[in-house]
């Protein structure tokens, strides 16, 4: 005879919101596991997804996705001279809010290097990759926007002809690819008239030198001249891939020798990216879980605790009658192990229906639900075994006290 | 058959000033279907002879025999006490005697569980029990749901399944009317005809004697048997 069922047939509805408020703590111990794991991919998403051997970033920057790294496009060349190297690209990337619509967007516009890549890796749930070297974009499905709706970025509009589900920033943000130039054109866009305040001051600039005749003062308030001498828009890193067999750390070694720029490999910027963006999650969501877990246990032995407590005439009556221990553990138990399968039932139910809709990816494997499982199967067999010893101390002579 | 005997037992509460000498050399002999009264005033012991007989509640001195086996000698027990409990031995309370969470008829198989059995059979038996006490229409109602007469019986079905040789009641029916009091008195002695078992019932109750066998009576931990007056 299943006592501990027997019980709880009585008490369905308590015993189930009891449940369902544990199945929500364990849920988010839960989603600190995921929200960790999520923040990990997201960090080395781009990175992994770009597939650099070598990183080359403007000198003692830590690269673009820590800080403010510039290079002139023109490096590319420089790179490509250099042994070992097969191919190297310019890349740009910039989180940046506009408001389109109604609605204000941050995304984080990634150049693509036209035409070696035109977004045939990239996992999209629809539509298709770039065509056109100029005004089509690639659109993570987290920034709402539809295939083929146009987005006007600066004085350009751009046509969403893909898109992609999962792909963001370090920061969270959607992704937008576009083509390294149109990226560059996005990132470095200024007003018509920040344009015309320029010129003016070129002008003015001009005044004080000896090159300032009448046609030079033409040229310069042409909006369509762009002075050779100015630099291109910069980009914030340099992309080089290796021919097979050469070293990624001779190579690097050779570039470190440039005084201009810094090299790291894709590991090493992994790992920049990682103790950047994570670091300081990973210890406070580690600490806030951790916290969680004591919570949960406490609250789990409360419970078990009282339950028995509230059982103390039945659990004596049981006694009387010449029950073993055995049969008033398993009361107790049974009622245990179920509350936690129970809550960690919710908590699976939970994590399936509600964390797709948290704004940052929650992630979560096998491992994270078998950790869980785990956590909860020790914390309630920790709190039955509080209830078991209170019921086993319950002497059967209390009958009949009362 | 001797289902019980008890020999010069002796049971202490408490130490120093707040010592109580509960029994006092108490020796009694209940036989196979025979109904014993318990009589005497409140506090002179006779819930601590039936807890001790119980093998509730052992006393320090003195033996216990049940069908001639030597269960308790000195305060020392031979073999499993909880084992003899829900074997041997049926108990019946003044009220809270039934498992709140449980039907009648679950109250009844309950018993039957505690002592491995499991089957079939188990249904069918409570189900008989509780016929055989009245109360076969009651046997899905839950506790709370069943008239205080209606417990008792349920209580006595329970005490009944294992067919132990001893059933001990300590004032059964001191929460009932008179009426309903003497029926549950009636049923003790049928249940001791019918299926041969010593029924030993502490009680108040001095209407209801006539029903009774044996009559002992306690007075300040010391026991003596009475004459049949009635
Ligand atoms: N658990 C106990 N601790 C201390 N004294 C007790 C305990 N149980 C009973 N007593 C005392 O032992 C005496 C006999 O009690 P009891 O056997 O309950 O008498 P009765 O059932 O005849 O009323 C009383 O004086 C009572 O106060
Ligand atoms: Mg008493």
């Amino acid at each position: 005879m299943n006592l501990a069922m027997k019980d709880l047939r009585r008490q369905k509805v308590s015993f189930s919101a009891t449940a369902l408020g544990l199945g929500l703590l364990f849920a988010i111990v839960l989603a600190m596991g995921g929200i960790y794991r999520g923040l990990v991919e997201d960090a080395t998403l781009l990175v992994d997804h770009l597939g650099a051997d070598i990183w080359v970033v403007q000198r003692d920057t830590r690269g673009p996705f820590a800080e403010r790294s510039t290079v002139p496009p023109a490096l590319e060349d420089r790179l490509r001279a250099q042994a070992g190297v097969a191919s190297a690209r310019s890349f740009s990337t910039a989180t940046i809010q506009r408001i389109v619509g109604v609605r204000s967007l941050r995304m984080t516009v990634v150049g693509l290097s036209w035409p070696e890549d035109k977004g045939q890796a990239l996992p999209l749930v629809s539509g298709r990759h770039l065509r056109d070297p100029h005004r089509e974009v690639i659109a993570d499905r987290s920034l709402g926007l539809a295939l083929g709706e146009i987005l006007p970025l600066g004085d350009e509009t751009f046509r969403v002809v893909g898109l992609t589900q999962g792909m963001l920033s370090s920061g969270g943000d959607g992704l937008v690819f576009s083509t390294e130039l149109d990226a560059r054109a996005i990132l470095n866009w200024q007003a018509p008239e920040a344009k015309r305040v320029e010129r003016e001051g070129r002008l003015a600039r001009l005044a004080v030198t000896e090159l300032d005749t009448l046609s030079n003062q033409d040229r310069l308030r042409d909006e369509r001249f762009n002075p050779p001498t100015l630099a291109p828009f910069p980009a914030n890193a340099i992309l080089v891939n290796l021919r097979p067999g050469a070293s990624i750390e001779e190579v690097q070694r050779g570039l470190e020798a440039w005084p201009d720029v810094t090299a790291y490999t894709a590991q090493e910027q992994r790992d920049l990216l990682l103790k950047g963006v994570v670091e300081k999650s990973r210890k406070q969501i580690g600490l806030f879980r951790a916290l969680l877990a004591i919570v949960s246990g406490i609250v789990v032995t409360l419970i078990l605790y009282n339950m028995t407590v509230a059982k103390t005439h039945d659990i004596a009556l049981l006694k009387l009658l010449g029950a073993r221990s055995s049969v008033v553990v398993k009361l107790v138990l049974n009622q245990g192990l179920l509350l936690g399968a129970l809550g960690y039932g919710f908590a699976i139910l939970i994590a399936k229906f509600l964390f797709p809709l948290f704004p940052r990816r929650v992630l979560l494997g096998p491992g994270e639900y078998l950790g869980v499982g785990m956590l909860v199967l020790i914390l309630v067999t920790l709190a039955s075994a509080a209830g078991i010893v209170r019921a086993l101390r319950i002497p059967p002579t209390l009958i009949l006290a009362g | 058959m001797e289902a019980v005997r008890a020999e010069n037992l002796f049971k202490t509460y408490g130490h120093g000033a707040t010592e109580v000498k509960a029994l006092l050399g108490v020796s009694m002999v209940a036989h196979s279907g025979e109904v014993v009264a318990l009589l005497g005033p409140s506090g002179s012991g006779k819930s601590t002879l039936l807890t001790g007989l119980g093998l509730l509640n052992p006393p320090e001195k003195g033996t216990i025999d049940l069908m001639g086996e030597r269960v308790l000698e000195d305060g020392k027990a031979f073999g499993d006490l909880a084992a003899l409990r829900r074997s041997r031995i049926g108990f019946v309370f003044q009220k809270s005697n039934l498992i709140p969470f449980l039907s009648a008829h679950e109250n009844v198989r309950l018993i039957l569980a505690l002592n491995d059995q499991m089957g079939p059979e188990t249904y069918t038996r409570s189900q008989e029990l509780l016929e055989y006490l009245g109360v076969g229409n009651r046997s899905r109602h839950f506790p709370e749901e069943l008239s205080g007469g209606e417990q008792q019986r349920v209580a006595i079905a329970r005490a009944l399944a294992p067919a132990p040789p001893l059933i001990l009641a300590d004032e059964p029916t001191a929460a009932l009317d008179s009426q309903r009091g003497r029926a549950v008195m009636e049923l003790f002695r049928k249940v001791a005809r019918e299926q041969g078992t010593a029924v030993v019932v502490v009680t108040h109750d001095h209407r209801t004697l006539d029903v009774f066998d044996t009559i002992y009576e306690m007075e300040d931990g010391v026991l003596s048997r009475a004459e049949k007056t009635a």
